[in-house]
Parts: structure tokens; C-alpha cells; sequence
């Protein structure tokens, strides 16, 4: 929290001076309107009410210019510091790795960049003001209220005992009452985010009225949270409220006495009580500042929980960079093993591969055998638990993170597009590529269909490329992936959406690019292994073939269950 | 009016600003509901919609909320009572004591005070855990009215609206709602019966000095007035630039795969730097100007103190007015001035939840294109005979997909759609799934026309497997349940086996329990194109659609889902979409596709023999596979 404070310390010391001397400004007027009464009015000195309502009226004023200065500055730097927080948050997680990614709910994180910081800003700007003003101004009434007559104001100090009890009893069941709220509201966006993704799943099915069900459960459950929530809240506040009342009607009993006794002047009592109201609200308000504080807490919490995940794939300290141009493209796995994490299978179980500088290597294997897997290892969106990868030699992870990831780039099988113009797309992994960069980059990828788009390039693309037809989504993506011109290109299952006629046109313009470049292929159907030199068979964790595609056809029985089409040809 | 143009010119700016990466949308409204254009005319009419919409949301609570007035037209009392007990108590209690000692008026006074502090205990205790009740279930019909809603809207619709802002209407527009019913509104109701009865109280103790003090009365308004003005346009920007920060920020955390492995980091930080600043902005502006109002309200405050000092003082100097009077008077001021201050924040609080209610108004109010028909027929017992009768299609004004289509398919017939990516086979698709409506022409089951049936039994008869395999948030079973919710496990499993997915399913540590985590990222994409398909078995509809359903299968999977495709498939019908020819063997028709035109149309081994566009690809596959 200091780290985002301090920037603004010469703000903040600002504006707490102006607080304070606000508080004091607010402060000052009532015991001049007492002596006004007492004086002035009572004694029938009209110039002397003149000059005291003169000295008001500038006090008056200042302390209205002081409220306007001090909201206007406490809600610019607050908004500042808030937006601060949200960038810092947004730079981790981006940094985070996938599997934490997978295992939150969109809309958990969200909550946490948006309402939960707006609570915290919130609590910043309006509660922790509030209640330093409060707790300044009840020192200071107290003060007053000593200076006036001790005994009375001890009876108001007495009144502490019971609200400091409650209070206590307050801190101790709210706060957790607000956590389940703040994490069930987070659910709630999580259900609203993933019906409005899904809206062509759920509607192909007709499960609209399904999905509202599930979302009424939700969304009942963020209600009897809340309401629990304020039930506490109704316990608390309302003691707050009574006993400050309590406290004015005691002050009034003992303080009449002591007028009659003659130990009190009407006046000090009148100015006495009037005070104590001055006291009333701030005591009053104590229980919704309370409240207030703890949900900055308990939202506080929620995003450190985030802040507070550390990165599983980052640099090591004495990481090397690599420059594209020095780097050959040779890609060695050896003995390579991993599991997920929280999932004790192992799958791959010492993956032995070279793949020289410049040849295409294309993986087969069944459904689940872990290709995906495999081909994410260069890039290190996963490290591997056991075992290493050499790029050219080195130990990847001894490569800087981002110098790694520009020598390495993967097309998805998903294509993963952002629903922002084409030329955005296009350019992710290089933002600097020129126009002929692209073109070319598009004409491999047979993707021309871009250029008829209504703002060619331009043209933003729905979300997640959903106005795309499935072929051209890959075909993008590919170009995506071409655009780069990595020195290893991983592509996963490249052309699984084209038709035929338009897959041999990409593979023919693809070779071209493959020539120079050491690649990966994922492959499911045997026209895509012409793009290969070479196809190695992911069986059971482990290369259980490696070879030419005809060698292979012809040797492992294993390499024609994957990947022949014969056997049902024979049942047709 | 002014203030409406100016919105007008920071909104275009603002799309230039981002146009460069966002791209250029078809229309200028891709981001808004058409409710939320930007003339005086629309504002206006969307304010009172939202206001009905209000209406619509407290209807329900009537009695509920008449409680809640009740209690707090007691609680006023009760902070009424106050002062004018210690000013009773000052005038007439001490009086009594000093001259005859007479102790009885103060004991009635400290009784009094008694029950007041309990009533109010009474009265705050119910009031805000009657206003939870009221509040959060006011919130809760209107998050459901929404989410409905949603659910109602096309696909079309959802296309350029995007689930980002789906989110942001559901997040942040609704945060905005809760916190004004959560804090303040009892504080507005107070302030205005505080206004009212002080008014009257002050009034009755002294006319003339009431006067006086009311003349700052035409200064509060005009500063309200001020603000309620300016703040809506402020706040309806605000409502807007946080909806593109959600809608950013859900997109590129969706992707976050692409943007790690693309070392996009940098770029998204700018960019969202850019959003998060402008939001920064926008949310200020709003509370600065309430500032402005607050500091106003201060000063009015003191001006009226200055103006019943002086112009009381010299009334009690004159004798007209008694000095308790006086005194009570100004109690009275200052708390007619400090709730209002305090209310000065809240109706900051009130304006950002306006415009969220018009954002959500908005919504509720977007015509369905693709509706329920008003009297839905039915089909009794469907035989799934499809029909396109000259069926024209576009998405976009200037790129016809589909100009004119006719065709027919027979109950229980199996048809294949092949031809080049983005010939328009998916379009066909969706349209027989009615995620769109013809632009002219008609597509019909068993002779009715899409648009006479109901959702419901439209989904009945005709399911469809799409392009993009989605999972939800849930366990493997949960998602092929989703094809038949209810469905026994028997069932499920039974499915599973079927499309070939049980042996994978047993191997997860928690087998058909196992959590697929966020779209099924803990899957494989053969796998959870597997559980999608076993989803759409499970349906069991009459006309069954598979968008290449195969596409990322290896060819020992692709073989077993063809065998259970050709028992399925006997008896209903269906339409394949494949790019793969192994998987068109098993039609009874095929169709070759163009832009959108049949270029031919047969049994697949008859158009082999007849040596046209599909022998060609016929050979051309063959010839892969070697
Ligand atoms: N995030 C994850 N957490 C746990 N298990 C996972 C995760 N992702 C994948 N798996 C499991 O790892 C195995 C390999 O998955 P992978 O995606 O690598 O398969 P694949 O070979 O690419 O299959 P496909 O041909 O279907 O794409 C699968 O059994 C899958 O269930
Ligand atoms: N939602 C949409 N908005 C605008 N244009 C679209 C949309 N969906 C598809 N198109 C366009 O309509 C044309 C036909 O698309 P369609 O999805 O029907 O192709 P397809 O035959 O299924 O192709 P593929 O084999 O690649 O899936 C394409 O040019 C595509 O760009
Ligand atoms: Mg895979
Ligand atoms: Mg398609």
C-alpha cells in the first residue's frame, strides 16, 4: 500500500493539513454563536453582535472554500491512486502464469480490479476522512466540553464504554460476512461473463432458461449474503445510535440541576449540549465508517491475494539475453517430464527429441497424449518438472523470458483472436511490422479474405473472431504466428479448419517459410505431415517413433493406428 | 442541450482515440444499445425509461418500502424531539427547580429522553435490516430481469456488444445500484422530512425568523439543480469508460495464453493504461463537481447562521423574541444544514446510479431481432424436414452470403455441406439453428416457418453442435448433462461411451467429477470437443447439427464417433459440416458449396462417378493421405 502512496506524499500532506484545518474552522463556529447569545444578544450590544457575526461570516467562508478544496483534492488523488493500483494489479497478471489463469474465474478477477478497488478508494476518499474527522472532532468537542465543565463531560466520556464494546463485537463478525459477499458478488459477474461467452453454446442447446436458473441461484445466494451482512450491521449501529442519545438526555438532567444550583450558566449549558449534538452525527456515523473500513479490509485482502501470487515462470537472476539473429533454431528436449500441477498423472515421462536447425518436426498422437503439452514447453508457458530443454544449446530457462518468447512463437489450436481491428491481430507479436510484413504473412496463411473485409485491415473482428468464418479464424491466427518470423515456430494443429483444397494451397506457401525456420507441427491428419521433414509419435509420455512418414507407415504399427485412415476404409 | 452536444463531440473524439487499435466497427452503435444514442431526444427518453424501470423495481416492495417510511417518519421524530426537549428542558425545567425546587418537569424530561433512546434503538435496528431486505431483493429481480434479458438478445447482438460489456452491466452498473441502495437512501428520506418538519417547527416558533432563515432556501435549489445537470452528463461518460476497461480488461485476461506466448505485455499495458486513465478522469469528474456542491452547501449553511444571528439578535434585542428562542433556533439550523451536507455526497452516490440504471434501461429496452413469435405453433410429431425456400443472407450490407438458397431435406436424412472455408456452410447452420433470421425467404421444419415456433420447442427438435467447443464452469458431467439437464448418471456415462470419451473421463483423478476448470483449460481440445459431442447425444434431437464436430480428433477417435454417428444419425436428420471427407462418406446427400450457392448436389459416391467439384476434392484427399 505505501509503495502507491508514496508519489502523492506531498498531496496527501496537503490535503490532511487542509482536513485539519477544516475540522478547526468547522469547530470554530458554534462556540461563537454561544457567545454571541451569551453576549452580545443577551447585554443588547448590537455592534458587538455585528463584529462577532462578522468574524462568522469569514470564518464561514473560509471553511466553505476549505470543503470544496479539500473534496476536490481528495477525490482527484484518490481516483489517481486507485487507477495506479489497477495498472500495477493488471502488469501481475499479466505476468501470471496460465495455470493460475485457468483456475480464476474471469469475473473473480475483475471484482478484485474493479468494485474491490473502488471500495478501498472509497474508504480512502470518504470513510478514513470521515473518520479521523470524527475522532478530531470528538477530541476536540471533548476538549471543549472539559473546558466547559469537566463533570458533564465526563458523563459523555462514560457513553465510550458501551460503544467501544459493540464496536469490538462489530470488527469480529463483519468482517467475514463481508468476504463471503465480496467473493459471491465476484461469482455472480463470473456466472454473467461465461452465459454471455458461451451465448452460442447455450442457445445451439436452448439453455437460456437453464442458465438463468443457475444464475438466480447465484445471484440469491449474493442476496442472502448481503442481507446477513447488514443484519449484523442493524445490531451494531443502532446501540451506536441510542447510547449518544442517552448521553444527550443524561447531560441535560445533571446539567439542569447544576444550573439551578446555580454552578452553571444557562449559556455554558446551552453551548454545551450543542456541542454534543456536533458529537452526535460523528458517533452515530462511527458504525458505517466501521463498516466501511472493513470491506476496504477484507477487499484489501482479496487483492493482495493476487498481488501476493508469485509468478511461476519468471527469469532467473543471471538469465541471458538472446538476440533473433544469433540464434539457430536448434531444439533439443531431453529426458523431459511433466504433470500438471494438483494432478498426479504424469504426461510426458522423458520426452527425448533433437529437432536440427531448420527442420520441421511434425508430433503425432492420439487425443490427450500431450502434444499441446509438448509444444508449450519452448515457449515456457509451462516448465517442465523434469528434464530440459536446449535451445542452441542452452537451458531455455537461462534465456530471458521475453528474448525466449520472440525466438519462439506458436499459432494456437485455438485461434484466439481479440476483438480489435485485424492489423492489431496481426501485428501481436510484433507491433513494428510493416505493411509488406503483413501481406506476406497473409498470403501464406491463404487469408487474403482480410483485404475484402469493409475497412480491410481496419475492420475490427467480433469478439474472440466469432464474425470470422472457423477457417479464416485459423488462417489469421496463423498469419499471426507468420508475421513474427520466429527462428522456432510451433504450430499447433495449423490447418485443421481448412478445406482440402485450401490446406494444400497454405502448406505450399508455408513450406517456403519452413525452409529456414526450426518448427514444430502438431499434426492429427497425414496431409498435414507433407509439411514435415520429419514425424516423431507421442505414445504413453514418451517419442515412441521418430522417423520419415513412410519409414514410420512402414515400421511402427502404433504410427498407423494414429495416423492411417486404411482400417475404415475396409469398414466403409 | 449544450451540455448533450458536447457529450456528443467527446464521444466521437473518444472513438477516434481508440479507433486506431480497436479497429473501425460497421456502425458508429457497435458499443451501445440502440436505446443509448446520443441526442436530447434519446437522453430524455431513456431517463424516463429508467425511471419506469425504477417503478418496475419498487413496485414489488410497496409495502416494504411503506414500512420503511413509517419507520423512518418515527426515527424523525425521534431526532426531532431532541432539541426541543433540551430546549423545554432549559425554559422551563431549570426554571422549576431554581424557583420552587420543583424536581418533577426534569424527572418527565429524563423519561421522555429514555424512550426516545430506545425508539430510536427500535427504529435503526429494523430499518436497516428491513432496507437490506427491500434493497438486495429489489437488485436481485433486476440482476435476473437482466441476465434474462441477455439470454434473449441474438447472437448478432452479443457479437458487437461483447461480453465485457455483458459483464460491465452486470458488475460495475449494478455495484453502482447496490451502493445507492445500500448507503443513503434513509438519509435522503431523513433529510427531506428533517427539511419538512424543521421547516414547520421553526415556522410555528417563530414565523418571522423562519422567513428570514428560509430566504437561502432559492440558493440550495439552483446549486442542486446545477449539479443534478452537469453530474448526469459526468457520470454517463464514467459509465462508459469503465465498461471499456471491463471489456479490455476480460478480453486480454480470456487470452492471456496469446499474450504471454506473443510477449504482448507491453502493448496491452499502454493500452490499457490509456483506458484506465480515461476512466480515471471520468470517474473524477463526477466527485469534483459534487465538491464544488459540497462547498456551495457549507457556505449557504453559514450564510444562514450569519443571517438569523444578526437578524435575530436584534429581534431579541428589541424584545420581539424570547432568547431560548433564539438559541433553539440555531440548534435547529445546524441540523437542518448537516444532513443536507452529508446528503450532498449521497446524491453523488444517487447520480452514478441513474446512469447506471439507464445503461441497464438501455438494455432492457434492445429490440430481440431474432424474437418469439407472439402465438407460437407447434409441431406434434416432428419428422425433421427441413426446407430453404429462396433464402438471401448477409451479415453485412455489402457482402451477400448466401443470395438466395433453396433446398430440401427430407425427414431423417443425412446431408453433408463441404466447400472452401468461408463459402458459407456455418451460415446455413446457424440459420437452420435460428441464430439469425433470413434476411428474405424462409427456412421451415416441417413446413411451419423458425419463426412461428417457440425457443423452447425449437431447441427441442433441432440442436446443434457449434464450430468453437465450449465448456462451462463445472465438472465434466455437468457439461453433458447440460444436453438433457436431469439426466441420470447412467445416461451421461452411457453418452460418453458412445462418442468414445468414458476411457479418457476414468483417467481424470476425479473421473466424470473432475472440475474442466475455466472453458475446460484442463482438457485437451480433443477431448473437450469429445464431451461437447456427448452433449449433443444426450439431447437426442430430431435434426441434429455437427459444425466440423471432428475437426480436432485423431483418426482412431474420428473412426469410433463416425461408427456411433451412423447409428445416431439412422433415423433423424442431420446436417454435417466436415472439412474431412472421411467423415461426409457416411451422408446420404452431399452439397457442394460456393459463396453461398449450390454448385452441386447428390449421393457422395454418385458425384464421385460423375467427376465434378467434389470428385476433385475426393481425389485430392485420397491423395493425402498416403
Ligand atoms: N491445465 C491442465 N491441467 C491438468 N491436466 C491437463 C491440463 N491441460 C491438459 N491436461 C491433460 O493433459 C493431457 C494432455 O493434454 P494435451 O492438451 O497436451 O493433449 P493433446 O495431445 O494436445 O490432445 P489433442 O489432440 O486433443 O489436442 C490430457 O489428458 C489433458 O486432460
Ligand atoms: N458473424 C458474422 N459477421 C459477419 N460476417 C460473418 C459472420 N460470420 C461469418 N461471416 C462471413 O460470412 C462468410 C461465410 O461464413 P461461414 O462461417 O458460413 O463460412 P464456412 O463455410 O462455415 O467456413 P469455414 O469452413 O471456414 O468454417 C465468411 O466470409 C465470413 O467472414
Ligand atoms: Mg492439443
Ligand atoms: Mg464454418
Amino acid at each position: 500500500m505505501k509503495k502507491y502512496l508514496y508519489p502523492y506524499r506531498y498531496r496527501l500532506a496537503v490535503l490532511w493539513s487542509m482536513v485539519l484545518l477544516n475540522i478547526v474552522s468547522g469547530l470554530a463556529i458554534p462556540p461563537l454563536v454561544g457567545r454571541a447569545i451569551d453576549g452580545p444578544i443577551h447585554d443588547g450590544d448590537m455592534a458587538g453582535l455585528v463584529a462577532i457575526v462578522g468574524v462568522i461570516a469569514v470564518l464561514g467562508a473560509a471553511d466553505a472554500l476549505l470543503q470544496l478544496a479539500r473534496r476536490y483534492f481528495q477525490t482527484t488523488t484518490a481516483m489517481a491512486i486507485e487507477k495506479d493500483i489497477r495498472g500495477a494489479l493488471y502488469e501481475h497478471l499479466q505476468v501470471l502464469h496460465t495455470g493460475f489463469h485457468d483456475r480464476w474465474q474471469t469475473g473473480q478477477l475483475l471484482a478484485r480490479v474493479t468494485s474491490d478497488l473502488g471500495m478501498i478508494r472509497r474508504f480512502f476518499a470518504g470513510g478514513l476522512v470521515f473518520a479521523i474527522t470524527s475522532i478530531g472532532m470528538i477530541l476536540i468537542i471533548m476538549g471543549q466540553l472539559l473546558f466547559i465543565e469537566w463533570r458533564l463531560a465526563l458523563i459523555v466520556a462514560a457513553s465510550a464504554v458501551p460503544l467501544f464494546l459493540i464496536g469490538r463485537k462489530f470488527f469480529r463478525e463483519y468482517l467475514p460476512a463481508a468476504r463471503s459477499e465480496q467473493d459471491q458478488s465476484g461469482e455472480v459477474s463470473s456466472a454473467a461473463e461465461e452465459a454471455a461467452l458461451g451465448i452460442r453454446a447455450i442457445k445451439a442447446l436452448g439453455r437460456g432458461p437453464l442458465m438463468a436458473a443457475r444464475f438466480e441461484k447465484e445471484a440469491a445466494e449474493l442476496r442472502s449474503r448481503s442481507i446477513f451482512k447488514s443484519l449484523i450491521a442493524s445490531r451494531s449501529w443502532s446501540g451506536y445510535d441510542a447510547i449518544a442519545t442517552s448521553a444527550v438526555g443524561a447531560v441535560l438532567v445533571f446539567g439542569s440541576t447544576m444550573v439551578a444550583g446555580g454552578t452553571l450558566s444557562v449559556g455554558d449549558l446551552t453551548a454545551f449540549i450543542m456541542l454534543q449534538l456536533a458529537l452526535l452525527w460523528p458517533i452515530e456515523a462511527t458504525g458505517w465508517v466501521m463498516a466501511h473500513g472493513n470491506e476496504a479490509m477484507t477487499a484489501a485482502d482479496r487483492v493482495y491475494e493476487v498481488f501476493d501470487t508469485e509468478p511461476a515462470i519468471k527469469d532467473r537472476p543471471n538469465a541471458r539475453a538472446v538476440e533473433r539473429s544469433e540464434v539457430r533454431g536448434e531444439l533439443v528436449f531431453e529426458g523431459v517430464r511433466f504433470a500438471f500441477e494438483d494432478d498426479s498423472r504424469e504426461i510426458l515421462r522423458g520426452v527425448d527429441l533433437r529437432v536440427e536447425p531448420g527442420e520441421t518436426v511434425a508430433i503425432a498422437g492420439k487425443t490427450g497424449s500431450g502434444k499441446t503439452t509438448l509444444v508449450s514447453l519452448p515457449s515456457r508457458l509451462h516448465d517442465p518438472t523434469g528434464g530440459r530443454i536446449l535451445l542452441d544449446g542452452t537451458d531455455i530457462r537461462d534465456l530471458r523470458l521475453e528474448n525466449l518468447r520472440s525466438v519462439v512463437t506458436t499459432a494456437f489450436e485455438e485461434a484466439t483472436l481479440f476483438s480489435m481491428s485485424v492489423r492489431e491481430n496481426l501485428a501481436l507479436g510484433r507491433p513494428d511490422a510493416d505493411e509488406r510484413d503483413l501481406e506476406e504473412a497473409v498470403r501464406v496463411a491463404q487469408a487474403e479474405f482480410v483485404y475484402d473485409l469493409p475497412y480491410g485491415l481496419d475492420t475490427r473482428i467480433g469478439e474472440q473472431g466469432l464474425s470470422l468464418s472457423g477457417g479464416q479464424r485459423q488462417r489469421l491466427a496463423l498469419a499471426r504466428a507468420v508475421v513474427v518470423r520466429p527462428a522456432v515456430l510451433v504450430l499447433d494443429d495449423p490447418l485443421s479448419a481448412l478445406d482440402v483444397h485450401t490446406e494444400e494451397l497454405v502448406e505450399r506457401a508455408l513450406a517456403q517459410v519452413l525452409r529456414g525456420t526450426t518448427a514444430l507441427v502438431v499434426v492429427h491428419r497425414p496431409s498435414t505431415v507433407a509439411l514435415a521433414d520429419k514425424v516423431a509419435l507421442l505414445h504413453e509420455g514418451r517419442i515412441a517413433a521418430f522417423g520419415a512418414h513412410s519409414e514410420l507407415m512402414a515400421s511402427s504399427p502404433e504410427y498407423v493406428d494414429v495416423l492411417s485412415a486404411e482400417p475404415e476404409e475396409v469398414a466403409a | 442541450m449544450t451540455a448533450a452536444v458536447n457529450e456528443t463531440e467527446t464521444k466521437t473524439e473518444k472513438h477516434d482515440k481508440h479507433a486506431s487499435w480497436r479497429g473501425r466497427a460497421e456502425s458508429a452503435e457497435a458499443d451501445r444499445t440502440s436505446a443509448e444514442v446520443d441526442d436530447a431526444a434519446s437522453i430524455k427518453e431513456l431517463r424516463l425509461q429508467s425511471r419506469r424501470l425504477l417503478g418496475w423495481m419498487m413496485r414489488p416492495h410497496k409495502k416494504g418500502i411503506a414500512f420503511l417510511c413509517a419507520i423512518l417518519v418515527v426515527q424523525n421524530f425521534t431526532s426531532m424531539a431532541t432539541p426541543l426537549l433540551v430546549m423545554f428542558g432549559i425554559d422551563n425545567a431549570i426554571p422549576a427547580i431554581a424557583d420552587r425546587g420543583d424536581y418533577s418537569l426534569l424527572v418527565g424530561i429524563a423519561a421522555v429522553f429514555a424512550l426516545v433512546s430506545v425508539l430510536k434503538y427500535v427504529c435503526v435496528r429494523l430499518y436497516i435490516a428491513q432496507s437490506a431486505k427491500v434493497g438486495n431483493a429489489m437488485l436481485f429481480a433486476l440482476r435476473n430481469r437482466v441476465f434474462r434479458k441477455f439470454q434473449d438478445l441474438s447472437v448478432s447482438f452479443h457479437e458487437r456488444f461483447t461480453s465485457g460489456r455483458v459483464t460491465a452491466r452486470q458488475s460495475s452498473d449494478m455495484e453502482s445500484i447496490r451502493e445507492m441502495t445500500e448507503n443513503g437512501v434513509d438519509d435522503l428520506v431523513l433529510a427531506g422530512l428533517n427539511v419538512v418538519t424543521i421547516t414547520i417547527v421553526m415556522l410555528v416558533i417563530d414565523p418571522l425568523l423562519a422567513a428570514v432563515s428560509l430566504l437561502t432556501f432559492p440558493l440550495m435549489l439552483l446549486l442542486g439543480r446545477w449539479f443534478s445537470r452537469v453530474s448526469a452528463v459526468a457520470y454517463r461518460k464514467a459509465r462508459e469508460t469503465v465498461a471499456l476497461l471491463i471489456v479490455y480488461f476480460v478480453e486480454s485476461m480470456g487470452g492471456v495464453r496469446a499474450v504471454q506466448a506473443y510477449r504482448r505485455e507491453p502493448r496491452d499495458r499502454e493500452l490499457f493504461a490509456d483506458l484506465n486513465t480515461d476512466n480515471q478522469y471520468a470517474q473524477a469528474k463526477g466527485h469534483q463537481q459534487n465538491a464544488f456542491m459540497s462547498g456551495g452547501m457549507r457556505g449557504i449553511g453559514h450564510l444562514a447562521t450569519v443571517v438569523v444571528l444578526l437578524f435575530g439578535g436584534w429581534q431579541v434585542m428589541r424584545g420581539n423574541t424570547e432568547l431560548g428562542v433564539l438559541a433553539a433556533f440555531l440548534l435547529y439550523m445546524k441540523r437542518f444544514f448537516d444532513p443536507l451536507n452529508e446528503l450532498v455526497q449521497f446524491y453523488n452516490v444517487l447520480q452514478s446510479a441513474t446512469s447506471a440504471l439507464e445503461k441497464l434501461s438501455g438494455v432492457l429496452d434492445e429490440r430481440i431481432e431474432v424474437a418469439e413469435p407472439e402465438e407460437p405453433k407447434s409441431i406434434a410429431s416432428p419428422r425433421g424436414e427441413l426446407r430453404f425456400d429462396d433464402v438471401h443472407f448477409r451479415y453485412r450490407e455489402d457482402q451477400v452470403v448466401l443470395p438466395g438458397l433453396d433446398l430440401r431435406v427430407p425427414g431423417g436424412q443425412t446431408l453433408a455441406l463441404v466447400g472452401a472455408t468461408g463459402a458459407g456452410k456455418t451460415t446455413i447452420a446457424k440459420l437452420v439453428s435460428r441464430f439469425y433470421d433470413p434476411v428474405s425467404g424462409v427456412v421451415s421444419l416441417d413446413g411451419v416457418d423458425l419463426r412461428d415456433l417457440s425457443e423452447a420447442e425449437l431447441r427441442r427438435h433441432i440442436v446443434m453442435i457449434t464450430q468453437e467447443n465450449f465448456l462451462f464452469n463445472g465438472t465434466i458431467a455437468e457439461n453433458i448433462e447440460l444436453g438433457l439437464p436431469g439426466a441420470p448418471r447412467e445416461r451421461i456415462v452411457e453418452a460418453a461411451k458412445v462418442v468414445g470419451a468414458h476411457e479418457f473421463i476414468e483417467a481424470l483423478p476425479d473421473g466424470y467429477d473432475t472440475h474442466v476448470r475455466k472453458r475446460g483449460g484442463r482438457l485437451s481440445a480433443g477431448q473437450r470437443q469429445l464431451v461437447v459431442f456427448a452433449r449433443a447425444f444426450l439431447a437426442d434431437p430430431r435434426v441434429l447439427i455437427l459444425d466440423e464436430a471432428t475437426s480436432s480428433l485423431d483418426i482412431p477417435s474420428e473412426r469410433l464417433v463416425q461408427r456411433a454417428l451412423r447409428t445416431i444419425l439412422a433415423d433423424r436428420t442431420a446436417i454435417i459440416i466436415a472439412h474431412r471427407l472421411s467423415t461426409v462418406e457416411i451422408a446420404d446427400r452431399v452439397l457442394v458449396l460456393e459463396h453461398g450457392r449450390i454448385v452441386e448436389d447428390g449421393r457422395p459416391d454418385e458425384l464421385i462417378d460423375r467427376g465434378g467439384e467434389y470428385a476433385a476434392l475426393h481425389r485430392q484427399w485420397e491423395d493425402s493421405l498416403v
